[in-house]
């Protein structure tokens, strides 16, 4: 019941962020202030929860940072998305299997 | 009349491979992430089919499972996806006449980064068969592949799923890494939300800080410091 909860407040607000100004706004932002806000929200979230939550994403530390240390290359050549995406989870899965085999 | 609205409509689907072929893998990490914090398939599903927005849906994966309450669930929705309201008041302007209230409660929902970005560099008015088709397909895949990953989840062997629960993070840093080197300022922003993170994770001050509502604070005060010592000028602030 929690679950439906939460989905249900998750699910109306992101609804509401997007449809309230699509139907009753019609004039743009002028506020060079708010706008510069807007567009770094995006980046400040995906900063936020990549860094450290990236290092528990797979069974160590260790392996986790194997993998976002390798993914960094492609992500700075600017590569797809999932190139960069499958470069971290290769890496982390090699790392894992090294750390098995010496272990 | 007709066949121009059908003309319109598929290229909006074409248009919109390209992002239906990205929310497949990403919802795929997405899926895979659930099910991994004890979701399941159905549940993840759900949060796919009703809420549309990646980081948006593991910020609230976060707050569900680290058991956050519903006002710590809404504010933090409300900043991470604030960016829609920039793009929907964007796009509403550049919408043909054919645009009732109906389409516009239908479209609005479908309006991501991706989709605002390419309907809003497309020459001509955006028709609403048009954003129709652009929205039809990543909508789809984005359920499709978050089934895909949960279900691959749940029977994948642990260390494969390790190696995959990282993958997430991996589309994350394909998204902030190439825009920090073009831009310094969403450097700056990207490393102080970063460190912040890392601060009130590991601060024992900050222990009774919430994972929901770190993400909050972290994102509000690094986006803050962005605009006040980068501000960002006009054509470059419509998001994406």
């Amino acid at each position: 019941m929690r679950f439906y909860l939460l989905l249900a407040v998750m699910a109306v607000v992101t609804y509401l962020v997007r449809m309230v100004p699509f139907v009753a706004f019609r004039k743009k932002i002028s506020s060079a202030f708010v706008s510069s806000f807007l567009y770094y929200v995006p980046y400040a979230v995906l900063g936020a929860m990549t860094v450290p939550a990236v290092f528990y994403s797979t069974g160590s530390a260790l392996s986790a940072a194997v993998g976002f240390g390798c993914c960094l290359v492609p992500a700075f050549m600017g590569k797809s998305l999932i190139t960069v995406a499958l470069t971290a989870s290769t890496a982390a899965l090699a790392a894992e299997g090294i750390m098995a085999l010496i272990k | 009349m007709v066949n121009n609205g059908n003309k319109e409509f598929v290229s909006g689907i074409k248009d919109s491979i390209p992002i239906a072929l990205g929310y497949l893998s990403v919802s795929f990490g997405f899926g895979i992430m659930a099910v991994s914090s004890g979701l399941t398939l159905f549940r993840a599903v759900l949060i796919s089919m009703t809420c549309l927005t990646s980081a948006g849906q593991v910020a609230g994966l976060t707050v569900i499972t680290s058991g956050g309450t519903l006002p710590e669930m809404a504010i933090a929705q409300l900043i991470i996806n604030l960016r829609y309201s920039l793009m929907s008041i964007s796009l509403s302007q550049k919408l043909d006449g054919s645009f009732g209230l109906k389409d516009r409660l239908i479209c609005s929902f479908g309006i991501t980064d991706e989709v605002f970005a390419v309907a809003s560099g497309r020459s001509r008015e955006v028709t609403k068969q048009y954003l129709y088709g652009l929205i039809i397909m990543p909508y789809t895949a984005w359920a499709l592949g978050t089934l895909l990953g949960a279900a691959a989840g749940e029977i994948l062997p642990d260390m494969l799923k390790a190696a995959l629960g990282i993958a997430i993070y991996g589309m994350f840093t394909a998204i902030f890494v190439p825009a920090a080197r073009k831009a310094v300022g969403v450097l700056a922003v990207v490393l102080l939300a970063a460190g912040l993170s890392c601060v009130i994770r590991y601060v024992p001050l900050f222990k009774g800080v919430s994972s929901g509502f770190s993400i909050i604070i972290c994102t509000v005060a690094a986006a803050l410091f962005g605009a006040l010592v980068f501000p960002v000028k006009k054509e470059e602030g419509s998001g994406q």
